[in-house]
């Protein structure tokens, strides 16, 4: 694909794309089972609970019972989905997903919504950016970020047919939707080359990957040829697709909305380190819990966005030996 | 002050709280107005806390575990002086300290709340310290009757009575309603009383709503010698104005400009109400 062929379809929240993923697996697969912690409608379950309230469990503020039921329906068969903010998915019940689930390699899809900087007013309690980090280091845990609506409901139903845990990370506002609407073009497990290039590359995941996209657009103006990734499965890692794009490229720049310790940009790093040594540089936050503001300030102000992408790019580039 | 006082103040707060939520666009409407009169009592009537007497070791502690309802927690701060009340023009602005959830930036919060869950094992820790400095001050949290269903808080209600806290006292705002629906069609609690009792906690019910009842309850506090009081406080979510009252979508809901008017116009006769039974009851005298 080419730069230019990227183009938004339309903007809709990543969340919405659950909501819509969940409703047609559910059609078609009759073990899956959602569970919510009192967050329904920031889920957009409304669908499925009418369709299929019998396979509807509603846990209350009980966030471990959740995730603890969870691992206990896949004992009987069943293929839950939990749902709830990315922070209360993963910090607060860590203990239960690493014993309950991970260590005990249990089939629990955990789908966290209003991760990152995104999520907006509700400020630090909320804004979990540490999540990615916590769920790759889980032995067995899949960690999927999908980049926007039409991919995270795509991620939604692909999930079900992995077994094994998996942590499936989205978003709370509206995005650019660019993906295609049939959600042909994800694979787990596969990176996502959506533009090629030859001068530096971007690999990126979740919202930052639109971003990214807007970079190779300006970098291009410029005369640079980036090539993006969308690297929307963070473990497993597509290391084969990462070695080979650094060794076209030389340079990589990596763009999370996520603390850069421990993120996918450190996962970039150790099959560099391993494989091809290159330039890299670091798009996401810096050891620091997130803030009140809207969505654009605060991408702005921790230099989540475009205009830094490129300069990093350009930095990356002219520490090419 | 006298209940008339104490209940203007009530309305004073109802209007700044949904000003503040109206300026910003953003806020937990409905468990805000709900837990107003338990705020406006504790801090007027109860705590022995002021922006002088913060940082004292021997200050009273208030956390508020039902961290979304900021914006009453900032009202009421704002009016005991912690800060002006000017600052809350700037509510949920990127930079801001006064943001989405108590954090301890802004002066008068003991502790950053805003996950469910975490205000009584901290209130049970900081009872036990002053235990342990043989301090008599005094420990408060209210927490949400949908939050109540984390089972942390059943933990530390468990450790709250075998330290036998009674310098703990934990309010819970009985409004009904959390976010997806009522308690009992989500996550049913009841009976909150009995189950408390049977952790070993003294538990009291009362209208949380009418200041002059609270004022009295919470002078008896604690209700019983060696153990933690619970009091039971049954609210309506959205309290005093009509159309939010009971109403599920104004637990974050924000009011347009006609509602904003008409509620702060109903407030305005509640008020006149009270200022005309003030001059009855003198004209009787
Ligand atoms: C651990 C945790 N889970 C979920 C949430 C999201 N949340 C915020 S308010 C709320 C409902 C709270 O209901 P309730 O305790 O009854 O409070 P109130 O009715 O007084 O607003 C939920 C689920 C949260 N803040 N923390
Ligand atoms: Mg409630």
């Amino acid at each position: 694909m080419a730069l230019e062929d990227i183009v938004i379809l339309n903007e809709k929240e990543t969340r919405a794309g659950f909501g819509e993923g969940i409703y047609e697996l559910a059609k078609t697969n009759e073990n899956v089972v959602v569970l919510t912690a009192d967050l329904a409608g920031s889920f957009k379950l409304g669908p499925f609970i009418k369709e299929f309230n019998n396979r509807f469990v509603q846990c209350g503020i009980q966030e471990a019972n959740m995730i603890g039921m969870a691992a206990g329906l896949t004992i009987g068969g069943k293929i839950p989905y939990t749902t709830t903010f990315a922070n209360f998915s993963t910090g607060r019940v860590y203990d239960q997903i690493r014993q309950s689930v991970a260590y005990s390699d249990k089939n629990v899809k955990i789908c966290a919504s209003h991760a990152g900087l995104t999520l907006g007013e509700d400020g630090a309690t909320h804004q979990i950016l540490e999540d990615i980090g916590l769920m790759k280091m889980l032995p067995g845990m899949t960690v999927i970020n999908p980049c926007d609506f039409n991919q995270t409901k795509a991620a939604t139903k692909a999930i079900a047919d992995i077994h094994g845990p998996v942590y499936l990370r989205f978003g709370r506002p509206k995005w650019p939707n660019f993906t295609k609407e049939d959600g042909s073009d994800f694979v787990i497990g596969k990176a996502q080359v959506l533009a090629e290039g030859t001068d530096v590359t971007l690999i990126a995941c979740g919202h930052m990957v639109w971003k990214s996209v807007e970079a190779a657009k300006e970098l291009a103006k410029e005369g640079i040829s980036a090539e993006v990734i969308n690297m929307h499965t963070i473990k497993p890692l597509d290391t084969e697709a990462v070695i080979k794009s650094l060794t076209k490229t030389g340079a990589v720049v990596t763009a999370e909305e996520h603390n850069i310790i421990g993120g996918l940009g450190d996962a970039i790093a150790q099959v560099a380190a391993r494989n091809i040594p290159v330039p890299q540089e670091y798009i996401g936050t810096n050891d620091t819990f997130g803030e009140s503001g809207k969505p654009e300030q605060l991408l702005k102000k921790y230099g989540l966005d475009t205009p830094n992408i490129v300069a990093a790019a350009k930095k990356a580039i002219s520490r090419k030996k | 002050m006298t209940n008339e006082q104490l209940k203007l103040k009530s309305i004073e707060y109802r209007q700044k709280l949904l000003t503040c939520i109206f300026n910003c666009k953003a806020g937990h409407t409905g468990g805000s107005l709900s837990s107003v009169d338990i705020l406006n009592v504790l801090y007027n009537e109860i705590l022995n806390v002021s922006p002088e007497t913060f940082s004292s070791p021997i200050r009273d502690r208030y956390i508020q575990s039902k961290g979304h309802c900021v914006e009453v927690l900032f009202v009421v701060l704002a009016d005991m002086g912690f800060f002006p009340e000017s600052d809350l023009l700037t509510m949920n602005q990127y930079q801001s300290h006064y943001i989405g959830h108590p954090t301890r930036k802004v002066k008068g919060v003991e502790q950053n709340t805003g996950a469910l869950g975490h205000g009584l094992p901290i209130c049970v820790g900081t009872a036990i310290a002053a235990k342990l400095d043989d301090q008599d001050y005094k420990v408060f949290t209210l927490l949400g009757d949908g939050e109540i269903a984390e089972g942390a808080n059943w933990e530390a209600a468990m450790a709250a009575s075998h330290y036998k806290l009674d310098n703990l006292c934990a309010i819970i705002d009985n409004n009904k309603l959390q976010i997806t629906s009522t308690n009992r069609e989500v996550m049913n609690s009841d009976p909150l009383d009995a189950k408390f009792e049977s952790f070993g906690w003294a538990v009291r019910e009362v209208d949380g709503n009418d200041v002059g009842a609270l004022k009295v309850l919470m002078q008896s506090l604690p209700f019983e010698k060696d153990k933690p009081s619970l009091i039971i406080a049954h609210t309506k979510k959205g309290k005093g104005i009509s159309f939010m009252e009971d109403v599920l979508k104004w637990h974050h809901g924000v009011p347009s400009a006609a509602e904003y008017e008409q509620a702060m116009a109903e407030l305005e006769a509640a008020k006149a109400v009270i200022l005309e039974e003030q001059v009855a009851s003198l004209v009787n005298e």
